[in-house]
């Protein structure tokens, strides 16, 4: 299972980096989500994967029984989930006024602020 | 639960809901957003007296027991930080109620103001790596919605490349702490700190921190992540560039050092030494960017690369004279730096360009701003009594005590040419004549040398409206100096001057503070102490 994911979350890293390599505004901030995404992931997998463990303290007893799976990187992706779709929300509207003022959604040809 | 440790963080966050609730009432909102960067000077001022005369101070929010609930934390690092951080949100608070056009004010820049400060303090006091996280976010959140205020053309390029480069710092931070956590078990930075440095992790170790340098690198604006630095800051109105200059890298610069202090110590020849390496190279490159230059705002914003570079350098050598002088030099470049893109603000509205080639003659016609102009930039630049010179010898100092020679070099020579640059600015824009005819003229004549295009209305009667549309094109109207809404521009500059003065002349208690925060940075023990020996 370690196996796949780890293979998900490089391949969403690779693809994530090609797009931001683009010179397309909106395939940027499409790597830009997926590499986001991709961090998720890694943070989920880095936590441990384990399935029939949910941690739940059964009937009748005090504390958990070991195998049972971390729920803090869940609550800390969900952390990273709403606040990546805030950012992506507003990158998008970022993108919507850049075409509208530049005229173009080229990013070889937005330079004039560069030095 | 430590009231006043939570303070930095909640007055913002009421400022910016109480301003958000009277959207529309823009002079109401400047008003709250004064008064709420004063209660956060007051408070934080508090906060580090207490902080002095009792150590370390913990929080443990909702009462959870250390390792498992979220720690706020203000040893005196963090509580110089705050103070800083507050000090620069109050002025450019005052500066920006009239710099800042009515069309930004009413798009909400005074909520965003106190957004940016809440994420900054919040920063500047979590204890757990996740928290860092977060706060990182929120701060930057405010800061792309800042930049883009106003959607002008340069600013919507600028902030596309930063918002890449910053989203993709946070997505590299994001997969270190995931991997910490998959290492340790722990995101609280003291228990880190414990379990970082003990045999059980094996040589991941280093690859996160270099993670980690990488994430806060791009934020601080490191040696080769630093490009979307020159390509932003200058966009914005004065206002936001002066905060984000004195504030945004400087959070960055305390992540590292927080970090490298506290959790990434296992290898310190290793790690330090390429943190030493990146500092030359920060310093030199910036300082030869800044060289290139013709606008006043990007000369201003490849200095705080190389100035970024110095305070690095203190960290990679890693001693305690070198600590010390690296908090120094943030204390210093903070104030000075902010101040400096200020008065570019208010050349820009006396001159009517942030272009060196189109403004001149400043010193003859306001010799008070000229004045105002030197204290900054001459301490940037490290002239003997004023608080840059201070800052740049402790870091020297500190490198030929263990005869790191050729870093010290850099910074010998850097200095230099910081100086040239600054008096680049200087002989253009204060020095040379103007090259209009004359300046005190009520019209401005500017449609005559054709800066702006012919049959454009320039409306004296409603500035700000008509400012506003320029100011991005760096065409803004030239006004007089001392009208009333000028005032409240030359105030935080004279202030800030005079902070600057203070550092320099007492020196010695700056540096005292300094050196204890450094001593709190070395010794991590008190830190871990304070964070778990509070878990009973």
């Amino acid at each position: 299972m370690s196996l796949i994911l780890a293979i998900v979350v490089g391949s969403l890293y690779a693809t994530g980096l090609y797009l931001m390599a683009r010179r397309s505004i909106v395939k940027l901030i499409i790597g830009l989500s997926l590499l986001g995404h991709a961090s998720n992931l890694l943070i989920f997998t880095a936590g441990g994967v384990s399935t029939d463990g949910p941690p739940l303290v059964k009937r009748g007893m005090e504390t958990l029984n070991p195998p049972y799976a971390d729920p803090l990187p869940q609550a800390l992706i969900l952390t990273a989930i709403v606040i990546g779709f805030g950012v992506l929300a507003f990158a998008l509207v970022m993108i919507h006024r850049t075409h509208e003022a530049v005229g173009t959604d080229d990013l070889d040809l937005m330079k004039s602020t560069d030095v | 639960m430590n009231a006043l440790l939570v303070m930095p963080i909640v007055i913002p966050m009421a400022g910016a809901a109480v301003s958000l609730l009277l959207r529309g009432r823009r002079a109401l909102q400047c008003r709250i957003g004064i008064m709420t960067m004063t209660m956060l000077l007051i408070t934080s001022i508090a906060l580090i007296d207490r902080v002095w005369h009792e150590g370390i101070l913990v929080t443990q929010i909702g009462k959870w027991p250390s390792p498992f609930g979220i720690t706020i934390i203000a040893d005196m690092f963090s509580a110089i930080m705050v103070v800083l951080a507050s000090i620069i949100g109050l002025a450019t608070a005052i500066y920006a109620a009239s710099s800042v056009d009515s069309r930004r004010q009413s798009f909400g820049f005074y909520p965003l103001l106190s957004v940016l400060l809440m994420g900054i303090c919040g920063a500047f006091l979590t204890g757990d790596l996740f928290n860092l996280y977060v706060w990182f976010e929120v701060m930057l959140i405010a800061s792309f919605v800042l930049l883009v205020l106003g959607g002008e053309r340069a600013q919507m390029e600028g902030s596309i490349k930063y918002v890449t480069l910053n989203l993709m710092s946070s997505a590299v931070f994001l997969a270190a702490v995931g991997i910490v956590y998959g290492l340790t078990g722990t995101l609280n930075m003291a228990d880190l700190a414990e379990k970082l440095n003990s045999p059980l992790v094996g040589g991941v170790h280093t690859t996160v921190a270099m993670m980690f340098l990488i994430a806060f690198g791009i934020k601080a604006g490191l040696f080769p992540l630093f490009f979307w630095l020159p390509a932003s800051y200058h966009t914005p109105p004065a206002a936001v560039s002066a905060v984000f200059a004195g504030l945004l890298t400087k959070v960055g610069v305390y992540a590292l050092i927080r970090v490298f202090t506290l959790l990434f110590t296992h290898d310190v020849s290793h790690t330090h030494g390429i943190i030493t390496v990146i500092a030359g190279l920060t310093m030199v490159t910036g300082v030869l960017g800044a060289a290139s230059q013709y606008d006043f705002r990007r000369i201003l914003s490849f200095h705080i690369i190389s100035q970024i570079g110095y305070m690095i350098m203190g960290l990679g050598l890693y001693t305690h004279a070198a600590i010390t002088g690296s908090i120094f030099y943030i204390i210093h470049h903070i104030i000075v730096k902010t101040n400096l893109f200020f008065v570019s603000g208010v050349a820009n509205r006396l001159g009517g360009s942030y272009e060196l080639k189109r403004l001149g003659g400043l010193y003859r016609q306001y010799p008070w701003l000229a004045l105002l102009f030197m204290v900054p930039a001459m301490s940037l630049a490290g002239m003997p009594p004023l608080s840059g010179f201070f800052a740049k010898l402790a870091l020297i100092r500190a490198g030929l005590e263990i005869e790191q020679y050729a870093i010290v070099t850099i910074a010998l020579v850097v200095g230099v040419l910081t100086l040239f640059s600054m008096t680049k600015i200087w002989s253009e824009a204060f020095w040379k004549p103007a090259p209009v005819p004359s300046l005190d003229a009520a019209r401005p004549r500017v449609e005559g040398i054709g800066i702006l295009p012919h049959g454009t209305q320039i409306d004296d009667s409603a500035p700000n409206e008509k400012t506003a549309s320029h100011e991005c094109h760096n065409y803004v109207t030239p006004k007089p100096l001392m009208s009333r809404a000028n005032w409240s521009m030359l105030l935080p500059i004279a202030v800030l001057a005079l902070v600057t003065v203070s550092i320099g002349i007492g020196a010695e208690l700056v540096l005292k503070v300094a050196a204890r925060a450094a001593d709190e940075l070395l010794n991590p023990a008190g830190y871990v102490e304070a964070v778990l020996g509070a878990r009973s």
